[in-house]
């Protein structure tokens, strides 16, 4: 290690031999910049998984364009959008169809005895063109009044169970007072708002939700005719639906809002968000002080090797050195117990935590600068080492 | 007179300590020139200036009034980068060994060569079979890779003077560099570094109370409360 190190820097390795020689130190260190990097990988890994899920709705829908009121940012959050708008939308040249979207949620008490919380996705089952083709199909089955597509990822569930519904093998369960049959699955998973999805028809919903009316859906769908200009019918519709009444976006645009909205202004996005922040202020933190107090016990002989002629950038480069393996040293088990926590967290919360490439580039580049920036603060206090004292 | 006959020269060179009340004047005009490739001990009491004398002339301290002529350089108002290549020619042997704890004997002595560049391995083999020699000159060729806490007194100082003298420094300054070692060793020290200075022309400035070194002397300058009150030439060369 000494020798290629050595070759590398083209000189001494005196950072790593400084580091080497106190060994309850460097271990030390590197415990702490391990569990810094498992604590920034921890909170990104379910940051993204949670940022993943928002979208997954989203991607049941074949749709062009979502009018939603004017105060929603998220599917289910905000008022509601009357039926009349949908008529209005139709009479903009370009608009294809419409369809209304209901969403709410209900609490399934598991045989287990513990609730999970279900958002119910609901259109008319007459218009499977405004879902994605896998569950066209699936969809027309819905027109039996009570009948459902259940998640089968949904979080806390006998996933077992739930994979082998189907037309001839249904699930009979209550929500709301009424006995549900789910004919088919879905496969979404749990996220922020809930535990997992039903997808059903329209007249179930209403019957299910007493309280809401036909008129007046959370959302409405529109598809546009093929090869028209989607970005301009959008502009069409925002004139006639003024903007304090509606929102009109593009689906995709719509659900990336919504993720901005979940991951940035709802307290759970900011935890996460925060738990990255003090990851890296322990990283950092960690690192100066193990670099200062390193400094400050090899001051004798810096300042040797100032009175031999070594100049300030020598002593950089030693700090520098430092850092990097410091950097590497606690990257590596930081990384592979990430790996294994990422195992762990998958299969407890249902959460697509994964592990792609670009994360640990980033979170390894990430603690380079860190410990590149701990380093240079660590270098002010080279100024101390005064040859003039060491006679 | 010509500057390469000596290679230190001090012209009014005064310097104080501290400031305001404190300020404290610790050396009074020292005009000086020492000849290449002799033996100059500097004696006096206990805090009489010989250290800061030495550290000025040293490139360590900088120098606040009067003139230090080091290798036909003006050391006073000098730019650190300049400082910092004229120390490369010299060699420094403190009283206190100051070698690098995580550093084996070889290493610390590898290092006062590797500060005229080490990017080239075989660069680095040559500065590594060096300062083998040096040490195993010293006595020291069963104690290579060593580190300092591992060794005694004595040998720490022996791979301190090995590690000053590796790059055939042109001065040497040494501030009590026998004081931690035996009779027979410190004299022996003293042997190499005269010998160095015939062979080599290496200019020697040394600090010391010992005075068995004293006979071994080209020339001995004594200071008292920070001015000279004596130098003799000895040998009449
Ligand atoms: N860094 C410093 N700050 C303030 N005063 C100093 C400093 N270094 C030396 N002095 C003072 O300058 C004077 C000369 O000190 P110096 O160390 O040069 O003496 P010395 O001849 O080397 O003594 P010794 O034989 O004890 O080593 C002393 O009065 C000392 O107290
Ligand atoms: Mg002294």
């Amino acid at each position: 290690m000494t020798a290629i190190l050595a070759r590398l820097l083209g000189r001494m390795p005196i950072g790593w031999l400084q580091l080497l020689h106190n060994k309850t130190r460097l271990a030390a260190a590197v415990a702490g910049i391990a569990f810094a990097n498992i604590l920034v990988f921890v909170q990104l890994g379910i940051m993204f998984a949670l940022n993943t899920t928002v979208l997954l709705p989203y991607t049941l829908l074949d749709a062009d364009i979502i009018m939603s009121s004017a105060d929603s940012n998220t599917l289910i959050g905000g008022g509601n959008v009357p039926r009349q708008r949908s008529f209005e939308a139709l009479s903009v040249p370009g608009v294809a169809s419409a369809v209304s979207l209901f969403i709410g949620n209900v609490d399934w008490t598991r045989d287990d005895g513990n609730t999970t919380n279900l958002q119910v996705l609901a259109i008319d089952p007459s218009q499977g063109a405004f879902v994605v083709p896998e569950i066209r199909n699936k969809i027309a089955n819905l027109l039996l009044v009570d009948t459902v597509l259940f998640d089968r990822r949904t979080r806390g569930a006998d996933t077992q169970r739930l994979s082998e519904i189907s037309p001839d093998n249904p699930l009979k369960f209550e929500a709301r007072g009424r006995t549900l049959t789910a004919s088919g699955t879905i496969s979404i998973g749990g996220g922020f708002s809930s535990d997992g999805y039903l997808v059903t028809s329209d007249q179930t919903f209403l019957r299910l939700f007493n309280s809401r009316i036909g008129g007046a859906p959370n959302h409405i769908l529109l598809k546009t005719d093929p090869g028209a200009d989607v970005d301009a019918i959008v502009e069409k519709l925002r004139v006639l639906l003024p903007e304090e009444k509606l929102k009109v976006r593009r689906v995709l645009d719509a659900a990336k809002a919504d993720q901005r909205y979940q991951t940035t202004e709802r307290p759970t996005g900011l935890v996460f968000g925060f738990g990255v922040v003090m990851g890296v202020i322990v990283g950092l933190v960690i690192v100066y002080q193990l670099l200062s107090t390193d400094v400050a016990d090899h001051l004798k002989e810096y300042a040797t090797f100032k009175a031999m002629g070594y100049g300030q950038s020598f002593f950089m480069g030693i700090i520098f050195e430092e850092a990097m393996i410091l950097a590497i040293f606690g990257f590596v088990p930081g990384f592979i117990i990430a790996s294994i926590l990422y195992q762990i967290l998958n299969s407890v919360t249902g959460l697509p935590v994964l592990m792609d490439v670009a994360r640990p580039v980033a979170v390894f580049l990430g603690t380079i600068a860190s410990c590149s920036i701990s380093g240079a603060i660590a270098t002010r206090r080279l100024a101390s080492a005064d040859p003039a004292e060491l006679f | 007179m010509t500057d390469q006959m000596f290679p230190i020269i001090t012209k009014g060179l005064n310097h104080w300590f501290g400031e305001g009340e404190a300020r404290k004047q610790a050396i009074f005009d020292v005009n000086l020139s020492i000849e290449a490739g002799k033996l100059t001990i500097l004696m006096g009491p206990s805090g009489s200036g010989k250290t800061t004398l030495l550290t000025l002339i040293g490139c360590l301290r900088e120098v606040q009034e009067g003139s230090v002529h080091l290798m036909r350089q003006e050391l006073n108002g000098a730019a650190e980068a300049k400082l910092v290549l004229a120390r490369r020619k010299m060699g420094f042997i403190f009283q206190a060994h100051n070698l690098h704890e995580s550093l084996s004997a070889l290493q610390n002595v590898q290092m006062g060569l590797e500060v005229h560049g080490a990017i080239l391995s075989t660069k680095r083999h040559q500065f590594k079979e060096a300062s083998a020699y040096l040490l195993s000159l010293l006595g020291l060729a069963d104690r290579l890779h060593y580190l300092p806490g591992n060794l005694s007194g004595g040998q720490k100082q022996r791979v301190a003077i090995a590690r000053a003298l590796v790059g055939n420094p042109r001065i040497v300054y040494a501030d009590e560099p026998t004081a931690a070692l035996d009779k027979e060793s410190g004299a022996n020290v003293v042997r190499l570094l005269k010998q160095l200075g015939r062979k080599r022309g290496t200019t020697t400035v040394m600090v010391t109370h010992d005075n068995r070194i004293l006979e071994m002397a080209d020339r001995i300058i004594t200071m008292e409360e920070g001015r000279i009150v004596d130098d003799k030439t000895i040998g009449g060369q």
